[in-house]
Formats: C-alpha cells, structure tokens, sequence
C-alpha cells in the first residue's frame, strides 16, 4: 500500500542516471514529494490551521481591531458571553432553528424520495425541480421570499386575503419570525437530502423486497419496515448530521431578510458572530462566540466521520 | 416493487409530487412573472397571476442600468474561476504526492488535511479578516480569492481518486520519458477527470453563491460579486421596485439553474460531494 513508485517497478528507474543525481531514487522522491506538497502545506498553516488556533488564543485576550497591545483576560470573554441575554437568545434561536429544519427536511426528503422510486413516470423531472432550490443562489431568492412575504402585496398575503384571512407580516412578526425562516431553511434543504435518500434507495436490492413478501410483508408499510427503513438507517444518520451541521450555519437569510430582528427574534449564533465581530469590532468578545459555534460544528462533524467510516465499512 | 402499481397509487403519486413541486417552483415562478410586471399591478392589493400588460424590456433594462449588474456578473465569474484554477493548481500536486510517493511527514500531512476538513470557514473568518488587512488586500479581488486559494476538500477528494490509478499507468508514462511534473499534469489530471469535474462544480456552485466572505471584506461596489450588488441593489432607495429587483434576481440566478438544467446529473453529484466534507 506504501509502496513507493521506484522500489515496485520491475523496469525503472534506480539505475536510470537522473535519479542518481540525488543520490537514489529514495531521496529524489523524498526530494519530490516535499516539492510538490509545499505549497499546500504553506497555505494551510497560513489559511486553516494558524487561523484556527488564532481564533482560539483571541478568545483569552482583550484585542479589539486596531489595538496595539493586548491582554490576557483568562476567561472573561467567556464569563461575559454566558451572563450575556443576547448570546443565549442567540443561541436558543439556532438550537430551535436546527430543531425545526433538521426534521422538516429530512422526512420531506425521504418521503418525497420514496414516491419518486416508487414510479416510473416523471422521475428525473420532479428531482429537477426539488433540487433547484438548492442550485439557486440562496441570497436572490431570499429577496424573492421577501417579495412573497410581504404584507401587503406578497403572494401569500393575497392568497390568504382571497381566502378571507388576513395574513400577518411574517417577517416582523417576532412570534413568528423565526418560523418562517425554518420553512425557507426547509424550502432549500429539501432537494439536497432528497437526492441522497435517492442514492441510499437505489442501493437496496430488489430481492430483499421479494423476500420479504414471501415471508408474508404484503403491505407497503411492512416493507417499508422490515426493508427500507433498517437499510436507510445509516444514510438517515448521515444525511441527518450534514442537515444539523448546514441548519447550525444559517446565516444569508437572516441577514437579508431581518438582521436579527425584530427584538432578536432571529437572531442567531453565525449572525451574532458576524455583527460583534464586523459590526461593533469586539474582536476578541466574537473570537469567544466563534470557539462556542466551532464546538457544535465539529461535534456535529465528529458524529458525521464515525458515521461515514461506518457506511464505508459496511459497503 | 416489480408490481405494477394501482392506479390510484399512481394518481396519488403524482398529486403529491405535483403539489411539492408546486411550493419548490413557486418563488422561482413568483419572480419571472414580477420582474415582467409593471409596478402598479406589483403593487396591487389584487391578486393577480398573469402580468396585464408586459413590462419585459423596462424592467430588465432597468436591472442592467441602474446598478452595474454585468460588472458584478463579471466579477463573479473571474472571482469563481481564479480561486477554481489555484485550488486545482495547489491540490493536485499535493494530492499526487499523497497517493503515490513516499516521504517524509507524509502521515503528518495528510492527518493535518483531514484535521482541516472539519473547520468551517466562517469559524476562521476573523483571523482571515486580520490577515487581509496586515497584507493590505481589503476591498480587493485578492480578499475575495487568496483565503480560498487552499482547498483542503479538494486535496483529499483528488487524493482518494489518485489512489485508484494503477500505478502502472505511471511507470508506462516514465519509460515514455515523461517527468514527473508531466505525469500529473498529463497523464493523472486527465484520468481524474470526473473527480475534477465534480469538484469544480462543487467549487464554482459554492463561491458563486457566498455571501458571508464577500460581505466581509468589501467595500466598495467595484469588486461585488453578484449576491452582495443585489442585496445592495434592494437595500438602496430604489429597493422597493420590485420588478427590476426581480428582473436582477432571475439575471443572478440564471447562469448556475441553466447549467444544472443542461447537465443535471453532474451537478448533483458534484453538490451532493459538499455532504462527504
């Protein structure tokens, strides 16, 4: 698996007069190998890593941009973030926002995949067009979403009014608020786990289902239970911890459509990062919200590689 | 499910389908029909599908004059396809290396890719804000391209199909008398190319529609990209003319959609390839 290019070759190349320049082929690949993978590594210590552990050690100082000097506070950023009313505002609106879109989207999904298999007519047709919204720039139909929602020319509002309700103004409501940005989350994400519950279906056998009639699962929801749902099971997990990671990162439409508001109704942790950080210049205050959001993020990514490992073993 | 299906199942199918098709298209139908329409039946407390009288030429030339929507237009492709050619241009090298020679630090190396994998860029955005400024690169295309010049996803994505080419392929490019530059470029990178297409896709989709970075990072409309001139476009006085801003919207918008419509397979395999990140 290791092997290196030059000791498996049967014809070339130790004795070849180029590679002995370097004193064998080893150290010419050794040589090589550091060539090639310089760049890269330059970037990423430059790009990911030195970032990451910048993020990290801001969080303990009290650095604002265009300070020249700093100090270590410890943890007060912290003390600070946990006795703040807008963090865990913050914080409670994404967890309601994962909460709502991570379900919404993924049985939305898997019940629209399973009609689509279900047929002939018209599949490649209707994946089309639930997986537009995903294709879409998120931010242009969010100015669309704003042009439907509005209160008194939206075409919501006026559906509603032919139907004699008088329709609310979705987007400053703070009740409601927050549960329109969920459907538009859900409008969006649909498409995307749509499409992968379509390639964990296809993957099942159709043997199984014929085995599983002859030992008597005649109705479509015994097949469904004996068959489908414990063979979707791992793609369900994986395709549920993707949605809570994306859902967990929401931040176009609310900052298009409502900044937060109104009263912080919608207010949530990517948006509070971005307006302490960018906004008001507390750079070290949102280096603290950062390493709160990138524990979610990479405990969710955590779940997701055991997952994938595990889909990889099975396969 | 060899059985023909009843037909009620198959009524049922597609009234159900139909309708959830109906609510993915129905913003998408909602902004053609707006940006056709004139303002006073936009802003009409009737509800009225089909545009009276058609408003085509006004409203789309509107779009293109009063913001300089091709210049961001242009801005996003030169953006996308610079930060898709150094991504290419930095990964593949790596990612060759990965997969076929053998060095030192090479474990270390790649643990340090997969390590990077699992950071969001956002979770990085400050530090890189602080970088850009250090190097003077604010409110620039370098801003918009140099953070994402690195594709750690790309490396690892490239690697992993690096790995499945017989090595034989190579011995056979070196009897040939092919350096070793020359076997990436021309022997590896054509062999992988469904893995390359699938990531440009992947790549190009992602930083057509990013908002979070652009927004960031500029200030002046100059160097826009199409997402932030059109958020710019509503948030000015002239915002609430709804039929140019959706004229704008549907011009956004249609560069992507047409290119899935054409090759829908491809991009769904290259967007889905975000979930294995």
């Amino acid at each position: 698996m290791n092997q290196s290019l030059s000791d498996v070759s049967p014809v070339l190349p130790r004795r070849t007069s180029r590679w002995r320049v370097y004193r064998g082929a080893d150290q010419y690949e050794r040589l090589l190998g550091w060539f090639l993978s310089l760049p890269a590594t330059g970037l990423m210590l430059l790009f990911l890593i030195g970032p990451i552990a910048a993020v990290l050690l801001l969080s303990f100082t009290d650095w604002q941009l265009g300070m020249s000097a700093f100090e270590w506070i410890g943890l007060d950023n912290y003390a600070e973030l946990f006795s703040d009313p807008t963090f865990w505002q913050s914080l409670k609106n994404t967890m309601i926002y994962v909460a709502i879109v991570v379900p919404g989207s993924v049985f939305l999904g898997l019940g629209a995949a399973m009609l689509i298999e279900a047929g002939k007519q018209g599949k490649s047709f209707y994946r089309a067009v639930y997986f537009l919204p995903v294709m879409a720039t998120l931010i242009a139909m969010s100015i669309v979403w704003q042009v439907i929602l509005h209160p008194d020319f939206g075409l919501l509002n006026l559906i509603l009014k032919e139907l004699g309700i008088a329709g609310p103004n979705w987007l400053q409501d703070s009740d409601l608020v927050l549960y329109v940005l969920c459907g538009i989350g859900i409008w969006q994400q649909v498409g995307f786990n749509l499409v992968l519950f379509i390639s964990g279906l296809m993957s099942i056998p159709s043997h199984l289902y014929e085995a599983a009639e002859m030992d008597g699962a005649s109705s479509a929801w015994d097949r469904f239970r004996l068959v489908t749902w414990p063979l979707l099971g791992p793609i369900t997990l994986f395709v549920v911890v993707i949605t809570s990671s994306k859902a967990f990162q929401v931040f176009d439409t609310v900052q298009v459509l409502t900044k937060g508001g109104p009263n912080k109704a919608s207010e949530v942790l990517l948006y509070t990062i971005y307006t302490e950080a960018f906004e008001y210049f507390r750079t070290s205050y949102a280096a603290a919200i950062t390493v709160v959001f990138l524990f979610f993020v990479l405990l969710l990514t955590l779940l997701k590689t055991r997952f994938l490992e595990r889909k990889v073993h099975y396969s | 499910m060899n059985r023909q299906p009843s037909l009620l199942f198959r009524l049922f199918r597609h009234l159900v389908l139909m309708s959830g098709a109906m609510v993915m298209l129905m913003p998408f139908i909602w902004m053609l029909l707006t940006s056709v329409k004139p303002p006073d039946e936009i802003f009409s407390s009737e509800l009225t599908l089909w545009p009276q009288h058609w408003y085509f030429i006004e409203n789309y030339s509107e779009a293109l004059t009063r913001i300089p929507l091709m210049k961001f237009l242009l801005n996003g492709i030169v953006v996308t396809a610079t930060i898709f050619l150094c991504q290419v241009s930095i990964a593949v090298p790596v990612a060759y290396a990965l997969a076929k020679m053998r060095f030192k630090g090479k474990k270390t190396l790649f643990a340090a890719v997969l390590f990077c994998l699992l950071i969001p860029p956002q979770a990085v955005s400050i530090p890189w804000y602080l970088l850009m400024y250090q190097f003077g690169w604010l409110d620039s295309y370098m801003a918009l391209i140099a953070p994402f010049s690195i594709s750690v996803f790309g490396i690892f994505l490239m690697r992993q199909f690096f790995m499945t080419i017989p090595n034989d392929l190579i011995y056979a490019a070196r009897i040939d008398g092919f350096s070793e530059l020359a076997i990436i470029w021309k022997v590896m990178l054509p062999t992988a190319m469904p893995a390359l297409v699938s990531f440009g896709i992947f790549s190009i989709v992602a930083h057509w529609n990013d908002y979070f970075w652009p927004l960031i990072v500029l200030n002046s409309p100059d160097y826009y990209t199409p997402p932030l001139g059109l958020v710019n476009f509503r948030n000015d006085d002239t915002g609430n003319d709804y039929g140019p801003l959706m004229a704008a919207a549907t011009i956004v918008i249609t560069p992507l959609v047409g290119a899935f419509l054409l090759a829908q397979k491809r991009f769904i395999e290259g967007i889905t390839l975000s979930g294995m990140k």
